[in-house]
């Protein structure tokens, strides 16, 4: 069985479909900007337009905008893969997402109500709009989807674990699954619960304020979005005369040793363990996309992993997110977004932003503009607060 | 691959019983965990009910108790408590090859709740004040540092990830454990689920949809799961753990078998996310493939360990559900809710109820269903009332339906039972 992505549903900081976001991304327009008074972070990235957009009013009542965003991408997902879930047997679609902070707008809007109203003035969605699943049920409810569900939470590797969760779903005989994953973290309180997690960047300048593998990094910025997959056995993908981006050829996660243990960082081993997965060998890889936390020690480790598989400087890497932040749950699955149109479009696309790429982070960074040449293969990279780490193998759509 | 995967240590945090003897011994008593709620003051709540842990942390060898939220502390007492049950030596281990499950439905809720509180003025103010920011906050946030802490305590450097997916993360996290195992992505997994979800805003949350029972006067007796005086579930907390490991591993150093990992599925009902339609379609269709991967037939099953959660809809979806499935034998194989003792940890629960299937297979006893004194007309299978029994077991399924549509299904058989 080989797992094909077929549809896109990428819902970005800087850009919303991939017709919007894929010439953003190749030309450096960046989805960050300031963030209102007031808040704990000073930038983000934000998913511009109406709010709510694609989503009817009664579910919009009942949903965080995490869920939201993910409606509307699984609907751009699904459209683009030409797929009427109502031409699929009753349990023949799955929904595999990935998941951070779940519905905390809505869950700090229901607290507040708690605490300055009283229990009686919490509403009747909170239930089913702030827990980690709803974005999952949501999906399944407004595609008939009746197949698997899950959902991973594994901070900003969750997107790949989905996906990886998403394959075995299709080898258990369910031919599609919609997965992938998004994130709304810009809230008030979820804010201040970032602010203090050591990684964000106090940065004011959208431009500079997030920096991966430069000399200046200096944290990360959040933001909100991601994308949303159609994951299809190929046979399937095959058989409608679908067109397919890319085959999801491999996949491994690992995860590091506690703070302060001798024992290298793990991340090497979940790169080394996609790439068997694939039957590929480092050689075979025209593209790293990389996790890019864009703290000094993090950018540096990763850049110590990617040089000790590949050496150094002998693959392009690059972090397209410096132009959308890093999205958690929505951030994975939108590089493998990214990698796939790569992979299609046979066109790399650059790190906008870094010009002072760090001499300890030996790494081939692709800036300013984007490479042209054959991309057959991509390597998809993900790191989650606290140790998680897992990595996708992309190829070109084989027979 | 397709490895056989079992089951070799087992750790309980459950109300009325800290550890996994104590929650046997309660369990096979028929005794009740549900109380008026002491966590915190719930005056002015619809449901003021609940089934509690009497968990010193202390006590439990949790050492940064002041970090961890009660959830992550249930985890880690539950994961250790499985660790030293197995008996495994992981530090003779690859850490590669050790993989960390951690299935929950609501992560860290209490301590971003009591965090809010005190950043927002006790909700008057919408913009947060950094100033009254307590450290850790993230970890509460971003409910995959459960996993980073049974990893941690373990040394696990394989795969590791939260299992979220309602009121199913308690079965779909054991699934996943074994799936990694099976598939060949790690050796051994610790893998289990924890939720510590009496809060008020939980509490509230429910209260808002009249989910769980208002029966404040009588709380020993108010999880009535399949009787008709039933007025909804008792929301409870708790933890258990599994130590799984490839069966030729497990075999060769001797350890102790409790159950082999059968056979798993879940479908969606995307129907509604709160409501279940009375025909239990894809609850039954997640029995039947369970089943199919479990190479098990319908009268094979012994015992089902049921979802019953003591709501009018769940008790009649489940049971259309298993009459779908089971066809004829329903009616002949014993069928219980530990719900009526320990409440619904939402997803912990479906961890702890593998963990009474496996306790049942070891002791060849169904433990009851308390609180069933008149079942509803329409309930009509027989749901072990009031007493434990002995049983002649092979192969127990495990059923469990959650918010979102979920429906889950895992079978457990006994070890040794060629099938």
């Amino acid at each position: 069985m080989t797992a094909t992505i077929t549809g896109l549903g990428i819902v970005a900081p800087n850009g919303v479909g991939a017709d919007v976001y894929w010439p953003a991304t190749l030309t450096g327009r960046s989805g960050l900007s300031r963030l209102p008074e007031g808040h704990a972070v000073r930038v983000g990235g934000v998913v511009s337009g109406e709010r709510a957009a694609g989503v009817p009013g009664r579910i919009a009542v009942q949903t965080d905008r995490w869920t939201q965003l993910a409606l509307r991408g699984s609907a751009l997902a699904l459209a683009d893969a030409g797929l009427d879930p109502a031409e699929l047997g009753p349990f023949d679609l799955g929904v595999v997402t990935a998941a951070s902070s779940g519905g905390n707008e809505f869950g700090q809007r229901e607290i507040q109500k708690l605490w300055a109203q009283g229990p009686d003035h919490v509403g009747a969605y909170q239930s089913i709009a702030w827990f980690y699943a709803a974005t999952t049920g949501q999906v399944s409810i407004r595609h008939q989807a009746k197949g698997p569900c899950g959902v991973l939470v594994s901070e900003q590797a969750a997107g790949l674990d989905a996906l990886g969760q998403a394959r075995r779903v299709l080898r258990d005989d369910t031919p599609v699954v919609i997965s992938g994953g998004t994130e709304a973290p810009l809230s008030p309180y979820a804010l201040l619960c970032q602010a203090g997690n050591g990684a964000i960047s106090e940065g004011t300048d959208p431009g500079t304020a997030y920096l991966p593998f430069d000399r200046r990094a200096a944290g990360y910025v959040p933001g909100e979005g991601g994308a949303m997959i159609v994951l299809e056995d190929a046979g399937h993908a095959r058989g409608r005369g679908a067109r397919r981006y890319a085959d999801l050829a491999g996949y491994a996660a690992s995860f590091d040793p506690p703070p302060g243990s001798p024992r290298p960082p793990a991340l090497t081993a979940a790169i080394r363990g996609a790439l068997r997965d694939a039957g590929l060998g480092p050689a075979d890889i025209d593209v790293v996309f990389a996790d890019g936390a864009g703290t000094r020690d993090a950018d540096r480790a990763e850049a110590e992993a990617i040089a000790a598989v590949f050496g150094a400087g002998e693959v392009p890497v690059t972090v397209p997110k410096t132009l959308t932040g890093r999205l958690y749950a929505g951030g994975a699955s939108l590089d493998v977004a990214t990698a796939a149109l790569a992979i299609h479009h046979d066109l790399i696309p650059p790190t906008a932003g870094v010009t002072d790429v760090s001499p300890d982070c030996p790494i081939d960074l692709v800036r300013d503009l984007p490479r042209f040449g054959s991309v057959q293969c991509a390597l998809v990279i993900a790191r989650g607060a606290g140790g998680f780490n897992a990595a996708v193998v992309l190829t070109a759509p084989a027979g | 691959m397709n490895r056989r995967v079992v089951l070799t240590g087992i750790g309980v945090v459950a109300p009325g019983g800290i550890g996994t003897k104590a929650f046997w011994k309660m369990i096979t008593d028929g005794r009740t965990a549900t109380r008026a709620i002491s966590l915190f003051d719930a005056t002015g709540f619809r449901s003021r009910i609940a089934a509690e842990c009497d968990f010193d942390p202390a006590e439990a060898g949790i050492a940064d108790a002041g970090r961890l939220d009660r959830v992550a502390q249930f985890a880690v007492a539950a994961a250790a408590e499985a660790l030293a049950d197995s008996g495994l030596d992981t530090t003779a281990l690859d850490p590669a090859r050790i993989a960390s499950v951690v299935g929950s439905a609501v992560g860290c809720t209490t301590r971003l709740e009591d965090n809010y509180r005190l950043v927002s003025a006790d909700g008057r103010d919408w913009l947060v004040d950094p100033a009254r920011a307590a450290p850790f906050l993230y970890d509460y946030l971003v409910p995959s540092s459960l996993a980073r802490e049974v990893a941690w305590l373990t040394g696990a450097e394989g795969p590791a990830a939260v299992i979220s997916t309602g009121c199913t993360s308690g079965l779909d996290a054991v699934a996943h454990a074994a799936r990694l195992i099976a598939e060949g992505s790690a050796d051994v997994v610790v893998g289990g689920a924890a939720e510590a979800p009496i809060s008020p805003i939980s509490v509230a949350c429910f209260d808002a949809i009249k989910a769980t029972s208002a029966n404040n006067d009588d709380p020993e007796h108010a999880s009535r799961p399949f009787d008709d005086r039933r007025d909804g579930f008792v929301l409870g907390e708790g933890s258990a753990f599994f130590v799984l490991e490839e069966a030729g591993a497990a075999e060769r150093r001797g350890a102790h078998v409790y159950a082999e990992f059968g056979g798993y599925a879940g479908r969606g009902n995307a129907f509604h996310m709160t409501g279940l339609r009375p025909d239990g379609r894809e609850m039954s269709e997640a029995i039947d493939v369970a089943l199919r991967r479990a190479g098990l037939a319908a009268e094979d099953v012994d015992y089902v360990n049921a979802h019953g959660s003591g709501t009018r809809q769940n008790d009649r979806h489940e049971t259309a559900a298993v009459k779908r499935s089971l066809g004829a034998h329903a009616y002949r194989v014993p069928m219980s809710s530990i719900k009526s003792m320990v409440g619904h940890s939402l997803g912990a629960i479906g961890a702890i109820e593998l963990a009474a299937c496996a306790l049942a297979l070891e002791h060849q006893v169904v433990p009851p269903t308390a609180n069933l004194d008149v079942a509803d007309p329409q309930c009509d299978l027989d749901y072990v009332p009031h007493t434990a029994r002995d049983q002649r077991l092979d192969a127990v399924l495990s059923v469990g339906s959650g918010f979102g549509g979920f429906q889950s299904a895992v079978l457990l058989t006994r070890p040794g039972v060629t099938r």
